[in-house]
């Protein structure tokens, strides 16, 4: 009895290698849009592409904050078993109403254990709207996020602060990614 | 072409992938700090490039085109090897040209021809701990990296400077990430370092032994240290290569006899061979 109807990848070795390739391609080059590879038919409460970043990174060893009803739930016990935490102790963080402020930033010895935010936008086109700049951008490069929390940018500017402790997010649209590493700076036009 | 159908793709089970993709995600997020990571045995030994197999294994698909050079070399045990090892375990494509490979391997050097963003170099790293020999306890490496405190290393080049009139380090030249992180860019040259620095080619590097992974981002700025009256140079043999004609790559000393016959050839093979050739074309 799996307690969900609803599928993981048809795939799940190379669909999760042609995912991570993809979020790996967005980290290393924050703000460009990347295609992750399409899923079946996601649960409701989650987009394809949250949905397909957890199948990749998520499993018994990362504690997991999801808001996306029990459907959801069902499905990522089944799929990646991975225990769920509040905010502040997960790894993984798909909670639309989460600010970056209250999840784990890691610590300075092991700034690696700072959380990852996967956030939920309505749309992410590489159009003017954010100017980022920061490594893995040659110049700068253009973002545009259509749906993003109020006061995500004064969020991400305290967030930069911690550096090099922080918290990495990966917006989500559809099918399409993009990552904001947090070395990155982001200012408005 | 397919792989032996009696491994999973790459090898490595899924849960390690998982770990390890996590784990080069955090290093591309803090470029230039050392992830700790679960390294797993691998079918050959510590020092043969545990960590940069385990890295290219996460990283690979079945599309990709691998590279593997040894000192620049494509046709070393260990390069010859770990293609192979590839070959079998994940059917993949293997190159030995640096412009059609998709993911290089390498141990010790960077290829000569500038690389591309759609590249992936992977750097097998012996000691990844550039503060090692200078403090040997771990927790307290940890927290001068916490701190950015890298005095210690300032006095050792000068140290160098004192006994020697210039810093003496040829190789494993250690280097500052996105002016944070003191970084060993693995045992290269010193005359590669400057190759590093705001390179289109995301750069992934992988010590088994040691469990660590790090990384620099694409067009990340990444420093030689040095002083203002000492500034960083570039070392290389002042010949030309015996095959090529080549003044400006780096050159491997290879002795032809024994009563002190030497030639001078580049390390990079494939860059030397397609130099030779533009030149017969030219004859």
């Amino acid at each position: 009895m799996s307690g969900t109807g609803f599928p993981g990848f048809a795939d799940p070795v190379l669909d999760a290698q042609a995912a991570f390739r993809a979020v790996l391609a967005a980290m290393s080059r924050p703000g460009q849009v990347q295609r992750l590879p399409p899923l079946p038919e996601p649960p409701p409460g989650l987009s394809p592409a949250a949905a397909a970043l957890l199948l990749t990174l998520a499993d018994s060893g990362t504690p997991l904050c999801l808001a996306a009803g029990p459907e959801a739930e069902a499905w990522v016990r089944f799929h990646c078993g991975a225990p769920f935490a509040a905010a502040g102790a997960a790894a993984f963080v798909l909670d639309p109403a989460a600010r970056l402020g209250d999840l784990f930033p890691g610590t300075e010895e092991e700034p690696e254990r700072g959380a990852t935010l996967l956030l939920d936008v309505a749309a992410l086109e590489s159009a003017p709207g954010w100017r980022l700049s920061g490594p893995g951008i040659r110049d700068s490069q253009a973002l545009r996020v259509t749906g993003a929390p109020p006061g995500f940018l004064a969020d991400w500017a305290a967030n930069r602060r911690r550096a090099p402790c922080g918290v990495d997010v990966v917006l989500c649209a559809g099918d399409a990614i993009a990552a904001l590493p947090r070395s990155v700076a982001i200012e408005e036009g | 072409m397919s792989h032996d159908p009696g491994y999973n793709f790459a090898y490595l089970d899924e849960s390690t992938k998982r770990m390890i993709r996590r784990a080069i995600l955090k290093a591309v997020a803090i470029p230039g700090h050392q992830v700790p990571f679960g390294s797993r045995e691998m079918p050959l030994p510590y020092g043969w490039g545990t960590g940069g197999i385990q890295v290219t294994a996460a990283i690979l698909g079945p599309t990709d085109v691998l590279k593997v050079i040894d000192q620049g070399s494509d046709d070393t045990t260990n390069a010859v090897s770990i293609r192979a090892f590839f070959r079998r375990v994940a059917g993949v494509a293997t190159t030995e040209r640096t412009a059609e490979a998709s993911i290089i391997q390498t141990r010790h050097r960077i290829p000569e021809r500038a690389l591309r963003e759609d590249q992936i170099l992977v750097y097998q790293v012996p000691i990844p701990e550039p503060l090692g020999r200078l403090e040997p306890r771990i927790a307290e490496t940890r927290r001068m990296h916490a701190m950015a405190d890298y005095g210690l290393m300032h006095v050792k080049l000068y140290e160098d400077i004192a006994r020697h009139g210039h810093i003496a380090t040829s190789y494993s030249y250690p280097v500052m990430v996105n002016g944070r992180y003191l970084m060993s860019p693995s045992p290269i040259p010193a005359f590669d370092n400057p190759k590093m620095d705001q390179m289109p080619a995301l750069q992934l590097f992988g010590a088994g032994r040691e469990k660590r992974i790090y990384a620099v981002p694409p067009y990340t700025s990444v420093k030689s240290l040095d002083f203002d009256d000492h500034p960083f140079r570039p070392i290389r043999a002042p010949q030309t290569c015996e095959l090529c004609g080549s003044r400006d790559t780096y050159l491997d000393e290879v002795l032809t006899d024994d009563v002190g016959g030497r030639i001078f050839v580049c390390s990079d093979t494939d860059f030397c061979t397609e130099r030779q050739a533009v030149r017969e074309a030219a004859e």
